[in-house]
């Protein structure tokens, strides 16, 4: 029996409201409420609300052979609790099942797998306690960002103590090999890879409404007969695509919803395939061989890599400069600092700065709430520029000294000897001018005095003060004088 | 293929950038197989000739002017009127115009009586009378130059057109590089309005620098869609152009406006703008380079906000002033209200300084690398300006390609849409 894994992508960003300079240091919500709101509340009608509707109603009708599998990021349930409670109510319902298995992934969909360990590992901890608290299960298989994946992720994901993980089943990777088999990490052979079949999901993500396309319109019974046409000794076909697809992406009048409704009752009167969780996937079958992935994939374009997140001046900067920061933020106790830090690293962002697609308006426009890559990367480095005034506030406020580094501690040194040296300058400068207007009062004995005063503690100082004070208002009124005697001379 | 084409002016004897398009188009055309008589009302020796036959207009007898097209001047009485708007001219130079011009006048008298007329080849206080005498000597043109196709840039030589297609019954494009929309805002010279109107009305086809000059023939002038076609500018930097070492003299960064001090630019936007990045930012410093009708109100603005040691006012600029002043800027904002294409951007790009363009020029149709804002948007504008001074990564990224986009925008991809217009009327007949 082969094996269909479904697995859907459930994610919302929160996007940055605009954001100008004037606002740096003086306002520090940099998130857009409004469309944050309206686009949960407009996506949870349009499909999250009923396509989960529709799932429960597919596992009921086919007791717990039907089987499917999420991953929702942590900005996405957040979105839920704060704007959506009635979808978080309606995936609970789909936990309750049985049949629903929820994956884990970093908590702000965000791309700190390519950049900082130790961040990577707190955010996919912080997704997986949160999956539990709500749907009652610690996730065990694991899906990067947008299925981005390289050995190293890989071994990371390993490391902490997953089973399985997901990815593309990229071309350029697999070479003559099928991606409808299991697969293992290169480093660690204990993690078992999934690996996403491109062609069969994309033919109901992106081309399913396609006029233009030849196998439009594509019917449950067509579908069928291509899983079928799959080699015969594959053993899985693995389905994974954007959950929007169904009624966000492709609208319900697109027929999405009846194509995934009779779906399953056409793969079982078949009777050649079974539904799997990616857990249970992964357990059933024998990986065939390790996957070497030395550089980054992902799911994203034709081109399956990172460039549609990283690789523009633009990205790079913004990316690097945001995580800077981590070793900072790790030491601060601060709720709003450690969220706003969470969700600014969501890849969204970085999506919007990207420069690939200049000049076609295609899906990418969709997605974008900027004009232009530019305002995206303007309004993310303002916002960027508030955040780092804020961080090192608190790191102050909070007396956190154990971040000075040696070289730190040494400039502060320098700073504080030029300093010293130039009050000492200062202080001889000031000298010689006294011991002229004091030679006009012929009061020698004050002057021995005087350097008596300089050893002497604090107190005495500001008496010194005084008299120099004194001796400045001395010399203006003996000025006058001065000149009148010379001139008579 | 054989153009005859009128033009008012041509390099190096130039008032704005419609000197400096007719001759990159024609070096464009010529590249193409495409041959050009070109057609100014004087000729001073010292032009390029390279590329195109040059006829100085003054030296072209006019004594067998038809009686016909006397009749049809007579219908438009009010070219007559003296006009007193300029075109292209900076305000310094509208002085020495209009005294040039009185001198000329006399000159005129005398040369008239044979037969030949002199023009001063430079627009003045007697544009009028000179565009109709211009629109004379085409007559005569018509009938002795060999030509396949008429194309006359902006309104000043559509009446020569007119009287070209009239004579010869040749096709005729009429090329808009600026409209009086653009000139004067909504309000209108009403003469040069009916002249443009009547050359795109009688022209085959209207050929428009932008698609936004293309919205307002269509639009304004009420012309049918299907006529009117875009061909944006290019832009040809000569050769020997290099960069001169100059470092500035003051530690601040330097935003600039470089162009008229005309309501057309915007510059009271710039101001504005400026003024709030003042207020974040004390480690900037802005230029405007130019000068035009609203300069005093500008620096009486600047004074009023406080802003003046922060602000400074160039004047007219020349030559190798304006490079130096783009080698002394780091951003390069053009705000213009209306702005038919706009070359200076272009100028700015290349000398590595990254631009702020409004969104209502003609040039934000063909840049992909500048900002791009609405003129009236003055928070953009700031946060704009401010985004490009604090983050290298977005400036960087800009002259990294900038220059590379520039020059890629040549005349002769211009001069193949222009021939391809050229084409469709000749096919057409």
């Amino acid at each position: 029996m082969k094996t269909i894994c479904f697995y859907f992508q459930v994610h919302q960003p929160f996007r940055l409201r605009r954001y100008r300079f004037f606002d740096i240091g003086e306002h520090h919500n940099y998130f857009d409420e409004f469309a944050n709101r309206s686009i949960m509340r407009k996506v949870a009608e349009k499909c999250y609300l009923p396509t989960n509707q529709l799932m429960l109603e597919l596992i009921n009708e086919f007791g717990s052979r039907f089987k499917i599998s999420y991953s929702i990021s942590g900005t996405a349930l957040d979105q839920f609790e704060m704007y959506a409670p009635d979808v978080l109510d309606s995936f609970r319902r789909l936990a309750d099942t049985g049949c629903v298995e929820f994956l884990a992934e970093t908590y702000s969909h965000s791309l700190s797998a390519l950049k900082n360990k130790t961040e990577f590992e707190n955010q996919v901890a912080a997704q997986s306690r949160k999956i539990e608290e709500l749907f009652g299960k610690k996730p065990k298989t694991f899906r990067n960002t947008e299925l981005i994946y390289s050995d190293e992720i890989g071994a990371m994901v390993a490391d902490m103590g997953f089973k399985a993980m997901l990815t593309e089943g990229a071309k350029h990777i697999l070479g003559w090999k099928s991606s409808n088999y299991l697969y293992t990490n290169a480093i660690n052979p204990k993690l078992k890879l999934l690996l996403k079949n491109f062609r069969l999901s994309d033919d109901i993500a992106f081309r399913f409404s396609n006029r233009g396309w030849s196998e439009w319109p594509l019917t449950a019974e067509k579908y069928v007969s291509w899983l079928k046409k799959i080699e015969p000794r594959d053993e899985i076909v693995n389905l994974f695509m954007d959950y929007e697809t169904f009624g966000e992406h492709q609208w319900a009048e697109t027929g999405i919803f009846n194509f995934m409704r009779a779906f399953p009752q056409k793969v079982f009167s078949d009777g050649s395939f079974e539904f799997l969780t990616p857990s249970e996937a992964a357990d059933k079958h024998q990986p065939v061989s390790a996957l070497h992935v030395p550089q980054p994939i992902s799911w994203a374009d034709e081109e399956r890599d990172l460039t549609a997140w990283l690789g523009n001046d633009l990205q790079d900067e913004a990316f690097d400069n945001l995580y800077s920061f981590a070793e900072k933020i790790r030491q601060i106790d601060d709720a709003e600092i450690q969220r706003d830090w969470k969700y600014l690293q969501t890849s969204d962002h970085f999506y919007y700065m990207c420069t690939k697609w200049f000049s076609d308006g295609d899906v990418h426009k969709y997605f974008n709430p900027y004009d232009t890559p530019y305002e995206a990367f303007i309004n993310f480095m303002n916002i960027l520029s508030d955040f780092t005034i804020r961080v090192n506030n608190k790191i102050k406020e909070q007396g956190l000294t154990n971040n000075i580094t040696p070289e730190e501690v040494s400039n502060m040194l320098k700073i504080l000897e030029t300093r010293v040296k130039e009050l000492k300058d200062l202080q001889k400068k000031s000298a010689p001018k006294k011991r002229r207007v004091k030679k006009k009062a012929e009061v020698e004995t004050k002057v021995k005095a005087k350097v008596k005063v300089k050893t002497k503690p604090k107190p005495k100082a500001k008496s010194q003060k005084e008299e120099k004070g004194k001796a400045i208002a001395v010399k203006k009124v003996v000025a006058p004088k001065k000149t009148s005697t010379k001139k008579k001379q | 293929m054989r153009v005859l084409m009128f033009g008012w002016e041509f390099p190096p004897h130039i008032t704005g950038g419609l000197g400096t398009a007719c001759f990159g188009l024609t070096q464009g055309l010529a590249k193409k197989n495409v041959e050009v008589i070109f057609v100014v009302p004087k000729a001073f020796g010292d032009e390029d000739k390279s590329s195109i036959r040059l006829v100085a207009a003054e030296d072209i007898d006019v004594s067998h002017t038809k009686v016909e097209l006397e009749e049809f001047w007579r219908n438009i009485h009010y070219l007559e009127i003296s006009s007193n708007i300029i075109p292209y001219v900076d305000p310094e130079e509208y002085q020495k115009l209009i005294e040039q011009s009185e001198l000329e006048k006399t000159i005129n008298k005398e040369t008239t009586s044979k037969r030949k007329f002199k023009f001063s080849g430079k627009y003045g206080i007697n544009l009028m009378d000179e565009v109709t005498r211009y629109a004379l000597i085409a007559t005569n043109l018509a009938v002795t130059q060999k030509f396949d196709v008429i194309h006359a840039h902006d309104w000043l030589t559509y009446p020569a057109g007119i009287a070209a297609k009239m004579i010869s019954g040749k096709p005729l494009v009429v090329h808009v590089h600026a409209t009086e929309f653009d000139r004067s805002g909504e309000n209108v010279n009403k003469s040069v309005f009916e002249i443009e109107r009547r050359g795109m009305v009688v022209a085959d086809r209207v050929i428009t620098v932008s698609n936004l000059t293309r919205n307002i023939v269509i639009t304004k002038y009420g012309i049918p869609e299907d006529k009117v076609v875009t061909v944006h500018n290019a832009v040809e930097f000569s050769n020997g152009y290099e960069f001169e070492e100059f470092n500035k003299k003051v530690p601040e960064q330097i935003v600039t406006f470089l162009g008229r001090v005309t309501y057309q630019k915007g510059p009271d936007y710039f101001v504005e703008a400026a003024n709030k990045v003042l207020k974040k930012n004390e480690n900037v410093r802005f230029v405007m380079a130019g000068s035009g009708d609203m300069l005093n109100r500008m620096i009486r603005r600047v004074a009023e906000l406080g802003i003046s040691h922060k602000f400074h006012f160039t004047g007219f600029l020349k030559g190798s002033d304006v490079n130096r002043m783009f080698q002394m800027s780091d951003v390069y904002v053009m705000p213009s209200v209306s702005e038919p294409f706009g070359i200076s951007p272009l100028e700015a790009m290349r000398s590595n300084v990254p631009v702020i363009i409004s969104k209502q020029s003609g040039v934000a149709e063909v840049l992909k690398y500048a900002l791009k804002i609405d003129f009236w948007d003055i928070d953009a504008m700031a946060d704009s300006i401010y985004g490009l001074l604090s983050y290298k990564a977005l400036s960087n990224f800009f002259i990294k390609y900038g220059q590379e986009e520039v020059n890629n925008l040549k005349w002769e991809n211009a001069a193949e849409g222009v021939k391809e217009v050229y084409e469709s009327m000749i096919s057409n007949k």
